[in-house]
């Protein structure tokens, strides 16, 4: 009890001398350094890492290291469970803040951005080849289908218009492509945000925990209805036209897609094939790999909400759409593909 | 720890008590977070989430306001550009929240730190940023999708029975993945190899066997207790544990009965008034007898070992 309010000084020396058991005098020699890691530990916890001197965070591993030595001693050599507890406590406390995530926000952002996003696109290997052979096999398969029989148009197609249907003139077509300046960009690009392309990116990879197989399906058909409405243009002869609109904010759009269709048969394909690990440990892996390219995949569209609400409406000629799209697309497959800085390394 | 049958109604806490081994090879106790405790951090934050995008929106606004910018639909340029902002950060609001705070020195969101939880790594490892990070996306999934499922089927005016029937049981899967385990972890903490545990602090009590009383000396009497290794030798461990949380509470008639039995058993009689002085003696050379034996590789659990 004396010890609690004295140093090391003589004063412990003295109650170390006078206890009576070896386990109390193991305590008391070692009792100032639990004191000072538990400081320590409290102002981590109060968010008060500022106050902290620099010799007392540099003092902290070995200090927790301290502790759990002691509390390995302390399970084998005493029978005070009041010592006992609290040194689990402490030693727990201590382990949060040793072993607690290392990086901020900010860091984890930056080094997502210059490495770490592409590094773990690159994870994904043939998954993104799957994704991409599904997605043009889903557009071919509604080209198909529609080219067969266009009552296939109003089941592939979800959105309600009555401009965009079969045997539409070439002129009302037209109109859908250009000339619509004068529309609201804004609510362009809130509508896209919390519109269709996101939920499907989300969904397409939340499905991958299915066994990666309503994630295909869910990729089939969202680009069947993008062949279906290349069948509808061409039919007209403004494929290219229809291109260029689409390519703008598509070549982003549809990669987004992309990247989380492979994400999610990422997870399936672990699930399926776990290979030496169990099932559950194979999904969580793939899936923490996976969740670093979503974080990607929700940043690319924002980006091309940004491209379809304001891009589309202030670039009229299809060129120059077509140019900002293979620029976009361009930029994309070097950053993922071209760009790997030395330094950066995916984890989990 | 023992393994607790699949099936029961209530966890006590001893039921939530986890081990793990911490990179240093000792094993560490942890407590699984109580599910009511979770669900009630996440409504906290989320009316926080709600609170704080509401007020960051009304001061935005505000300020637009005050320098006269119309930011209104058709409005101009840097009006528009402000609204865009503004609503790129509030779709981006909610994963931010989850994320700064969970990964801040902290590892826990207000919601949580309120109700004493935080996260952490299942194996005892260090706790990584891609762990946050994938257990907060999949909170998205979990919550998120089937509400907005619900809504856009509502708005767009679609059969909203079959996205509403499909919405409620995505919904309800998730919701009742954290009872379907023992450890109460949701979707996301099983991708991301977490768990939510208590994050409880306590006090060092003072040591027992160090006061004058546990000398043997007793103030009342002026005797000194001291016994036999036959009189010391009846008890084990878990007995020692039960007479130092009795001391430690140090309630009268629990010293008394207490001080009687162990009298009875040991055929002594410790006099009236001086229990706690007897106890603390007792308590003292019995742990003393009970830890040379540990010393030594001999355990005795219990009174019957």
């Amino acid at each position: 009890m004396i010890a609690r309010w004295f140093g090391k000084g003589a004063a412990q020396d003295a109650a170390v001398e006078a206890a009576a058991l070896r386990s109390d005098r193991f305590r008391q020699a070692r009792e100032s350094d639990w004191q000072r890691l538990d400081a320590i530990v409290t102002a981590v916890e109060r968010g008060r890492l500022r106050k902290l001197s620099d010799e007392d965070l540099l003092a902290l591993p070995a200090l927790y290291r301290t502790a759990v030595s002691s509390l390995a001693i302390a399970r084998e050599t005493s029978l005070d469970a009041a010592l006992i507890a609290y040194l689990e406590g402490l030693a727990r406390r201590a382990w949060f803040a040793v072993y607690g995530p290392r990086e901020g926000l900010g860091a984890w952002l930056r080094r997502f951005l210059l490495g770490g996003w592409s590094a773990a696109v690159r994870a994904l290997g043939i998954d993104l080849l799957i994704a991409l052979a599904v997605m043009v096999l889903g557009t071919v398969v509604g080209w198909l289908l529609v080219a067969d029989n266009p009552d296939w148009y109003y089941s592939l197609m979800v959105m309600g218009d009555d401009v965009r249907v079969p045997g539409a003139s070439r002129d009302a077509l037209m109109h859908t492509l250009f000339g619509q300046q004068n529309q609201n960009g804004l609510s362009m690009f809130a509508a896209f945000l919390f519109s269709n392309n996101a939920q499907v990116s989300l969904f397409a990879f939340a499905l991958g925990f299915a066994f990666g197989l309503p994630s295909i399906l869910l990729l089939i058909h969202n680009t069947a209805g993008l062949g279906a409405l290349l069948w509808l243009y061409h039919g007209q002869g403004l494929t290219l036209e229809l291109v260029g609109w689409l390519a703008i904010h598509g070549t982003t759009e549809l990669f987004a897609i992309l990247l989380a269709g492979a994400a999610g048969i990422h997870i399936g394909r672990a699930m399926v094939f776990p290979g030496e690990a169990p099932v559950l440990v194979a999904a969580a892996a793939a899936g923490r790999r996976a969740a670093q390219v979503m974080v990607g995949v929700v940043l690319m569209l924002v980006m091309a909400a940004l491209l379809e609400g304001f891009g589309r409406q202030l670039v009229d000629s299809t060129p120059i759409r077509l140019i900002i799209g293979g620029t976009m697309l361009a930029l994309w497959n070097a950053y993922f593909f071209a760009y790997r800085p030395a330094r950066a390394r995916v984890s989990g | 720890m023992a393994r607790q049958p699949r099936l029961r109604r209530r966890p006590s806490p001893d039921q939530r008590k986890r081990q793990v081994v911490t990179p240093e090879g000792v094993p560490l106790p942890f407590t699984i977070g109580a599910r009511g405790a979770r669900v009630l951090a996440l409504v906290l934050d989320q009316v926080l989430i709600v609170a704080s995008m509401a007020g960051l929106s009304y001061i935005l606004f505000s300020l637009a306001r005050a320098v006269n910018i119309k930011t209104g639909a058709g409005g101009d340029a840097i009006g528009q550009v402000l609204v865009v902002v503004w609503i790129i950060s509030m779709f981006l609001f909610r994963h931010i929240w989850f994320l700064y705070f969970e990964l801040g020195p902290r590892g826990a969101t207000p919601g949580k730190r309120v109700l004493g939880l935080r996260v952490a790594a299942r194996d005892g490892g260090r706790l990584t940023t891609e762990a946050v990070v994938a257990r907060n996306l999949l909170r998205d999934i979990e919550l998120t999708l089937p509400l907005i499922f619900i809504g856009s089927a509502l708005a767009q005016n679609e059969d909203t029975t079959f996205a509403g029937w499909a919405g409620a049981a995505w919904f309800l899967i998730f919701a009742l993945f954290p009872f379907c385990n023992r450890d109460a972890l949701r979707a996301g903490d099983v991708v991301a190899g977490t768990w939510v545990v208590e994050a409880g602090r306590d006090r060092l009590k003072a040591a027992l066997s160090t006061g004058a009383g546990a000398q043997g000396h007793s103030a009342l009497t002026q005797t000194r207790y001291t016994f036999g290794e036959a009189e010391l030798s009846v008890y084990g461990e878990y007995e020692l544990q039960v007479l130092e949380r009795v001391l430690r509470e140090n309630r009268e008639d629990a010293l008394v009965d207490v001080a009687q039995t162990i009298c009875a058993k040991i055929g002594w009689n410790s006099g009236n008034g001086d229990e706690r002085a007897f106890l603390e003696a007792y308590y003292t050379q019995l742990r003393a007898r009970l830890e040379r034996g540990m010393r030594f590789g001999q355990r005795k659990a219990d009174k019957h070992s």
